[in-house]
């Protein structure tokens, strides 16, 4: 169990959540569950679920059991936008971004949250000067790192209550994929919780307090990262990433 | 050079007008997936309501600018809100059948209401300032034309401005380029098809505004339009604004240049006869044109979806129902009086030709619009070699729709899904005006088709032939189930299912295709044939492809893959028509009741039963207290939860769950995503933890 979601209700808490596509079920039961300010590693590999579990969470897929709570509440069939509209700031796998926008619209897109345009704006360029200089620029035609770091700027500027990450160092070179999991250790600090999945677990374990290994449609093992890395090295993922 | 200056000014201005009612069809389009084939029949509704308030003599005569707020500004949108929220917002992931058939639906259905509404008779509708205008490059040009220019431009800036400098064009944009992350950023997409339903449907308002002094108030001309539109938007591949203007210019200019230069081309400057029908058909002939020499794009909404498993009656089972079907006729032949006995055979002779898409669109899920042409096909045949019925005319009508549904399906190979039926419906409104009005063919008066004669048995009275009908209809039918159960049928259902997949099998879709194709022209033909027996003479409008339209309608409402659905719609149509005969006020009932049957489908895109009995389920789990926790958190920070006075992981009480629901504001919002089982599962899920 978290070692420090005791009293207080967990932020984000699966139990039992089943999800099919289709008449095909994916998730077979899945707990899991993110306490306050707690970073929480999820890892596994291929085809193992987790990003069904996050489109569960996120309310992109319906669940067929189960239920999915935040910080209590019961939120089973939400629709994504009002799920985002509350504080829940998912960013997909693949890039999160909007390629045909140019930068500045694609942070205008994140006004929705609720927060005002110029500050969205001026948090994101002090964090990264390089979109700053290529705010007209279309999204799409950016650098994969580039088009990460503005999806991460939703992460860094819409104060979420809870941040899924969704495979943030995918097809990305090492230096950047550190960079990037600065960023989450700093939004981290401010006390945001993090659900962040990854298949290699070399850099995340670094940033979270809380891992879990999932097989299968199912979480089988809840830890520290020391004891998931151990775990990890003898198991099925040869030693991770 | 006056004259060319002169046609190309006036070309600008009917490009002005294809591009206003084509730049809502993109934006429809682009943000909901749905491409909506009554964009031009709500333009149409625009026309006569603004006719109503401003020049009807017995109305109140508005002034021109306020009639135009209320049309453009308060009636139009309201009207596209109400059909994105009623019909298209539930259309999100059903079949492309299903979702043409919707939109198509509500065109067959406004036709039907305007008909009603307001009875061809003349009506004045002059443009803006009558027929006063100015002189510019030895032209003269009226102030009509010139503001129908500049509401062209205005247009195209004030679309640049909201989709490029506003939050909600910017959400428009993001919603095309992926709708889950505008979701995930929490822009609704929902509200922002709304929006643009609404824009899109007072474009369609504008543009029918605009053209209702140039080729006068009519209907069905009116409808048409949507035709330009779909030419003009199909060179932005329906997603392109500029490369839409473009398309408009270009057929904007050539309506003008070609009644004008083309009779050049021929010895005594004038079309031969048979071309008579070429300038209507400009823009269908571009449509045409354009979809084939376009990149196929990937198709939006056209999802798989899993369909229902239908049982296939067997060989026995299927001769039994055909037994059973003219037994009844028999006896019916001899119960029902002429009139109605003619009604019911003409939902017998639909029926058949319902059952020509049977095996195109419901096995192998290619969507036609041009079912009802092919009938034509089949009866010109029939009348030709089979006036005095011999049944070498059924074999000529079979014979000859089979070869031109082949012919239409060989350029339409490498089209799918939407663009598919687009090119259908061209090649239907093509034959409407070059191909039915020839000399040869029907002409401008009727011409005689005979009743099927064996020699031995005449089919020439009323009720015989009215057997003949259902007999002929069995016999399809039962042609048309033992092609499902037999190889072919098993091809038809892997394409529909798979293209790529088959492709990668080594399955010649190119041979499948053209099969299913003749094969239901084939039907439509013979359907066609009888269909002409039974109404002893047809004439050039009696195949229009507007009338087809309930045809497609009704067969997808009995069940479009099922070889008796197309009876259960055929006589529904002959209700409709019994109806209609007997109350005259209704008149239009045969378009007004398939457009509803189109609009319920958009409501349940599973079909009526599916649908009952989840509501069911529904309301026995309320009943029991067991309702869905279906409810985000209230914005703002759920962090802030929900007081102390929940104990985290209770299971909580139906009637905290209730009030959670309420306090958030949504009731059932997914009643429909999640089964009505999984609720006790909610209850007792987190009780171990309590
Ligand atoms: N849209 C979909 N339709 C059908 N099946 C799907 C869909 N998306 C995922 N699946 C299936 O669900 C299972 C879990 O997929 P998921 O994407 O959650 O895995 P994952 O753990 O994120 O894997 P990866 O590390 O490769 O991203 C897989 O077997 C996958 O084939
Ligand atoms: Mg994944």
């Amino acid at each position: 169990m978290p070692p420090d979601g005791a009293g207080a209700a967990p932020v984000l808490e699966l139990s039992g959540v089943r999800a099919a596509y289709g008449r095909i079920e994916v998730l077979h039961g899945v707990d899991l569950a993110v306490g306050a300010g707690q970073v929480f590693a999820l890892l596994g590999p291929n085809g193992a679920g987790k990003s069904t579990t996050l489109k569960v969470i996120s309310g992109q897929l319906p669940i067929t059991g189960g239920q999915v709570c935040l910080t209590g509440r019961v939120v089973n069939g939400a629709v994504p936008e009002r799920l985002a509209q509350a504080g829940v700031c998912t960013i997909p796998e693949g890039r999160g971004i909007f390629p045909s926008l140019t930068v500045r619209e694609n942070l205008q897109m994140m006004t929705f949250s609720g927060r005002p345009r110029s500050m969205i704006e001026e948090q994101a360029y002090a964090r990264f000067p390089r979109l700053r200089e290529r705010r007209r620029q279309v999204a799409g035609t950016m650098s994969g790192g580039e088009q990460q770091m503005l999806a991460m700027a939703r992460a860094l500027t819409t104060d979420p209550a809870l941040l899924l990450l969704d495979e943030l160092s995918m097809g990305l070179a090492p230096l950047i994929v550190d960079e990037l999991y600065e960023i989450v250790g700093q939004i981290a600090r401010e006390g945001i919780s993090i659900l962040v999945i990854e298949q290699f677990a070399a850099t995340v374990l670094a940033v979270a307090d809380v891992a879990g290994i999932m097989l299968q449609g199912r979480v089988v093992q809840v830890g520290t990262p020391d004891e998931m890395q151990t775990a990890l090295s003898g198991a099925y993922l040869g030693g991770g990433g | 050079m006056d004259e060319f200056i002169r046609l190309t000014i006036f070309g600008l201005v009917s490009a002005s007008i294809y591009f206003v009612a084509a730049s809502g069809l993109v934006l429809t389009y682009t943000t909901s997936g749905i491409f909506n084939f009554a964009h031009g029949a709500t333009g149409m509704m625009a026309a006569f309501v603004y006719w109503e308030l401003r020049f009807n003599p017995d109305g109140p005569q508005l002034p021109t600018l306020v009639a135009l707020v209320v049309v453009l500004g308060v009636l139009a949108p309201l009207f596209g809100m109400v059909v994105e929220r009623v019909l298209i917002r539930n259309l999100q992931g059903a079949s492309l059948a299903t979702t043409l058939v919707v939109t198509v639906g509500l065109l067959a259905g406004l036709i039907g209401l305007a008909q009603t509404i307001w009875p061809p008779e003349q009506r004045r509708f002059p443009g803006f300032f009558g027929d006063s205008g100015f002189e510019f490059l030895n032209t003269f040009i009226r102030w009509s034309q010139a503001i129908t220019i500049l509401i062209a431009i205005g247009v195209v800036i004030a679309l640049r401005l909201l989709l490029y400098n506003t939050r909600a064009g910017v959400a428009m944009r993001a919603v095309v380029d992926n709708r889950d992350l505008a979701a995930l950023n929490g822009a609704p997409p929902s509200r922002v098809s709304s929006m643009s339903w609404a824009m899109g449907s007072s474009l369609a308002a504008l543009g029918g505004i605009l053209l209702a002094p140039v080729i006068s108030l009519e209907i069905i001309a009116l409808t048409l339009l949507v035709v330009n539109a779909y030419s003009a938007a199909m060179v932005g591949r329906l997603k392109s604004l500029p490369l839409t203007l473009l398309g408009a210019v270009i057929l904007g200019l050539l309506t003008q240049y070609e009644p004008s230069y083309l009779p050049r081309v021929f010895s005594d400057d004038r079309l031969p006869d048979w071309l008579t029908g070429l300038n209507v058909s400009v823009p269908v002939i571009m449509l045409f044109v354009v979809l084939l020499i376009l990149p196929a794009a990937p198709l939006r909404g056209a999802r798989l979806r899993k369909s229902a498993r239908i049982r296939v009656p067997g060989l026995r089972t299927s001769i039994v129902g055909g037994g059973l079907l003219v037994a009844a006729a028999l006896v019916a032949s001899g119960l029902l009086g002429d009139q109605d006995l003619r009604r019911v055979g003409e939902g017998l002779a639909l029926g058949i030709i319902m059952l020509s898409l049977v095996p195109l669109t419901g096995y192998a899920g290619q969507v036609s619009l041009c079912q009802f042409m092919l009938a034509g096909v089949g009866a010109f045949a029939m009348a030709k070699v089979g006036e005095t019925g011999s049944p070498l005319g059924l074999l000529a009508a079979v014979a000859l729709a089979a070869a031109v549904g082949a012919i239409i399906a060989l350029p339409a190979l490498r089209l799918q899904g939407l663009y598919l039926a687009l090119s259908t419906l061209a090649v239907a409104v093509l034959a409407d005006n070059m191909f039915f009005p020839q000399r040869e063919v029907f002409f401008s008066g009727t011409i005689p088709i005979g009743r099927l004669d064996l020699g031995f048995v005449d089919f020439s009275s009323d009720s015989a032939y009215f057997v003949l009908l259902a007999i002929a209809y069995a016999l399809v039918a039962i042609l048309v189930l033992s092609v499902r159960r037999g190889e072919l049928g098993r091809r038809l259902l892997a394409m529909r299912d798979s293209p790529a997949a088959c492709a990668t099998l080594g399955l010649d879709l190119t041979r499948t295709k053209l099969t299913v194709f003749a094969l239901s022209a084939a039907i439509a033909g013979l359907g066609g044939a009888l269909y002409g027996g039974l109404k002893v003479t047809v004439g050039p409008t009696d195949f229009q492809m507007v009338l087809g339209l309930p045809i497609l309608l009704l067969a997808v409402l009995g069940g479009i893959a099922t070889a008796s659905g197309a009876l259960v719609g055929g006589l529904f149509f002959s209700l409709l028509l019994i109806i209609s005969d007997e109350v005259s006020a209704l008149d239009w009932l045969v378009f007004i009741g398939p457009g509803l049957v189109g609009v319920t489908l958009g409501r349940n895109p599973d079909g009526l039963v599916p649908t009952v009995s989840a509501r069911l389920h529904g309301l026995r789990d309320r009943l029991r207290g067991r309702a869905e926790p279906s409810a985000a958190p209230s914005p703002r920070r759920i962090l802030d939860g929900l007081g102390p006075d929940v104990p985290v992981g209770a299971p909580l009480a139906p009637e905290q769950l209730r009030a959670l629901d309420d306090a958030l504001g949504i009731g059932a919002v997914d009643g429909g995503r999640q089964g009505a089982g999984e609720a006790k599962e909610v209850g007792s899920g987190a009780a171990p933890r309590g």
